[in-house]
């Protein structure tokens, strides 16, 4: 049994111009304890994907198309508010991409620690104030007792974001959603950061959903990752599918256009042509196919299944259907079809 | 030995943020460029790597200090000769959404500089914005356009060619792929390292994406909190770090292959000090594990400690 769940998800949004598709027919599932990323570039849908889960997908605009997301058994999306307000900080928790916009400024940092753990737990001021110390104390936060009485504004970027993590961790979650918890970190920042996530999840067993766009935290972080492109799920796998044997032309594409460190020779970067899709009216067949080099007629026309590619691993791509001669073999020919 | 094509000596900036504090963005910082060279300069938020930026170009006023641009001091020119090195000196900004004006078309904002140095009027005014736009991969039918209709690495170009529009001979380039895709990125930079080769360029290519930067510089300067840590060649610098700053900082770098090794990073303790009030001596030295008794007395000379490789630390 998979701790959570999400089965052909679709959510779409009102807009005047039109109805925007932001998430189409998405598919995956988290186990406990494990690390799933979503990476994808900006507009790819990762962000409502993992918004809908906690169920702070704005309706209206929003509209939830069809699909299911079950957590321990339990579907969300049917769920009253109050229900929701339950899972809500204490099973399913959240850490936001901007701590400064996510923690109250007018709100001292050991209130809005307390704050969840006084909705959910049954526990007295002394004992709540004692557990928000420890907490702070856990993300590494120096001087626990009198950073407690201070504003947000009185801490650094980094530390913000490790205040974020101990409200998220407050009531002992089942699952962590961090939507691009160190983009706006610097990297010496992100590196402790990352250190601290890695550090708690192997303590407390928490399963976390992170959703980025950088590859390196991917790599860093994750043991399952969905790759999102114009609202789909276009693949996922292992980290080690989806470096080492990616199946799909836009997985590949990106890893590509990212330059290598670790080299010292200067290699060209090879872009994606081409900009992402417009999600007012996505394309009728596989969303990437204006972009790749290796579209095919049929791509263009019909959206492609999800297919088997391993144990696990899928990708939405026709050059798996067994009549078709397969990625590799694609990209071993010199000049693209 | 290629030819110097700006000198900076010196270079220092404050910005005085009441009547007792100021903050020492930019403090004592001299380097060379070379014509035709890609100089990157990381650092993280706060190092004065934009202010450095900018006050080459003429944007900020110089504390103290001199920028020497083709042998002669800048700030000792003629009004005539100036108005020339600022043609000359041109910058591209980070954010394409807030630096190009909403209110005016593509063609205006790219035909701005030669308006101001009055370059082309005329037919020849239009030809030369069609040239810029095929350069940058824009196409002809966008000149009527505003720049809301634009994407992100489209409004990138826009910037690109309002850049090139003067025919420059220097570009600071403020962090322009840093508000960028992934994949758009790779497009953007492909770019600019065409129009280098294409219109013999000289960058300096400012961001805090370290990946990026190797991959585009030839010589890289390392920024910590207005001061350069360390300069020196791409491939030496990211092989052979020698001060502990840059050591932490590369080894910070979030790899993109699950397999590579991790056992080894250096992951920094604390935040950067306060600006207005850094620490005396070497300013690395409350994060720096090496720390020693003469990093809190003496600011550590800027020498060179091998062969074209630059340092400020007591350890050498």
């Amino acid at each position: 049994m998979h701790l959570l769940e999400v089965k052909n998800l679709a959510i779409n949004f009102k807009t005047y111009g039109g109805e925007v598709k932001a998430v189409r027919d998405v598919s995956f599932h988290v186990d406990e304890g494990e690390v799933v990323a979503i990476v994808g570039e900006s507009g790819s849908g990762k962000s409502v994907t993992a918004q809908s889960i906690m169920g702070l997908v704005p309706r209206p605009p929003g509209i939830i198309k069809g699909g299911s997301i079950i957590f321990k058994e339990q579907e969300l999306l049917h769920m009253t508010r109050k229900e929701m307000r339950k899972i809500k900080g204490s099973k399913i928790s959240m850490v936001f991409q901007d701590p400064m916009t996510s923690l109250n400024p007018t709100m001292r940092i050991g209130k809005q620690i307390e704050e969840n753990l006084f909705s959910h737990k049954k526990m007295s001021k002394k004992q709540v104030k004692k557990k928000a110390i420890e907490l702070l104390r856990q993300v590494d936060i120096p001087n626990p007792e009198s950073r407690y009485e201070q504003y947000p504004h009185q801490f650094s970027g980094g530390m913000r974001q490790r205040a974020m993590i101990a409200i998220a961790l407050a009531c002992e979650p089942d699952l962590l959603i961090a939507d691009e918890p160190t983009t706006a970190l610097d990297v010496t920042i992100q590196a402790q950061v990352l250190e601290l996530m890695r550090e708690l999840q192997k303590e407390t067993n928490t399963s976390i959903i992170l959703i980025t766009h950088d590859l390196g935290v991917v790599a860093e972080m994750a043991q399952s990752v969905a790759v999102m492109y114009g609202g789909m799920l276009v693949e996922k796998g292992t980290v080690n599918d989806i470096f080492h044997h990616s199946a799909h032309p836009y997985t590949r594409g990106l890893l590509k256009s990212i330059p290598n460190v670790e080299s010292t020779e200067k290699k060209k970067l090879v872009p994606i042509k081409g900009s992402p899709p417009d999600l007012f009216s996505p394309p009728k067949g596989c969303p990437f196919a204006p972009r790749c080099k290796y579209a095919m007629d049929v791509c263009i026309d019909h959206m492609p299944p999800e297919f088997e590619i391993g144990n696990n691993h899928t990708a939405r791509c026709w050059l798996n259907h067994t009549h078709a001669p397969g990625i590799d073999e694609f990209e071993s020919r010199s000049e693209p079809l | 030995m290629s030819k110097t094509i700006l000198e900076i000596e010196n270079l220092t900036k404050y910005f005085s943020i009441n009547k007792n504090e100021t903050v020492k963005a930019v403090d004592d910082i001299s380097f060379a460029i070379n014509e035709g060279e890609t100089l990157g300069l990381v650092g993280e938020s706060g190092s004065g790597k934009t202010t450095l930026g900018k006050t080459i170009v003429g944007l900020n006023d110089l504390t103290a200090g001199e920028i020497i641009y083709k042998g002669k001091d800048v700030n000792k020119l003629s009004k005539e000769d100036k108005k020339r090195v600022n043609r000359e000196l041109q910058i591209i900004f980070q954010d394409p959404q807030s630096s190009l004006n909403p209110r005016m078309r593509v063609e205006d904002i790219i035909a701005e500089g030669i308006d101001a140095h009055k370059l082309h009027t005329g037919q020849e005014r239009q030809d030369r914005i069609y040239e810029l736009l095929d350069l940058v991969g824009l196409s002809e039918d966008h000149v009527r356009r505003y720049p809301h209709e634009f994407s992100g690495g489209q409004r990138q170009r826009i910037g690109i060619a309002r850049a090139l529009a003067v025919n420059p001979k220097f570009i600071v380039a403020d962090e322009p792929v840093s508000a960028l895709d992934v994949s758009i990125q790779a497009q953007v930079i492909n770019l600019m390292e065409q129009l280098k080769e294409k219109e013999g360029l000289t960058y300096l290519f400012i961001a805090h994406d370290l990946s990026v930067v190797k991959h585009i510089s030839d010589r890289i300067g390392v920024m910590y909190l207005g001061k350069m840590m360390e300069l020196a060649d791409g491939n030496s610098l990211y092989e052979d770090p020698m001060h502990p700053y840059t050591q932490a900082l590369l080894s910070a770098i979030s790899i993109a292959n699950p397999n590579a090794d991790r056992r080894d990073r250096i992951v920094l303790k604390g935040d950067p000090p306060n600006p207005a009030q850094p620490p005396s001596g070497c300013r690395f030295r409350t994060r720096c594990k090496f720390a020693m008794d003469i990093c809190a007395e003496k600011v550590p000379e800027w020498k060179e400690v091998r062969d074209n490789h630059w340092t400020a630390c007591h350890l050498y």
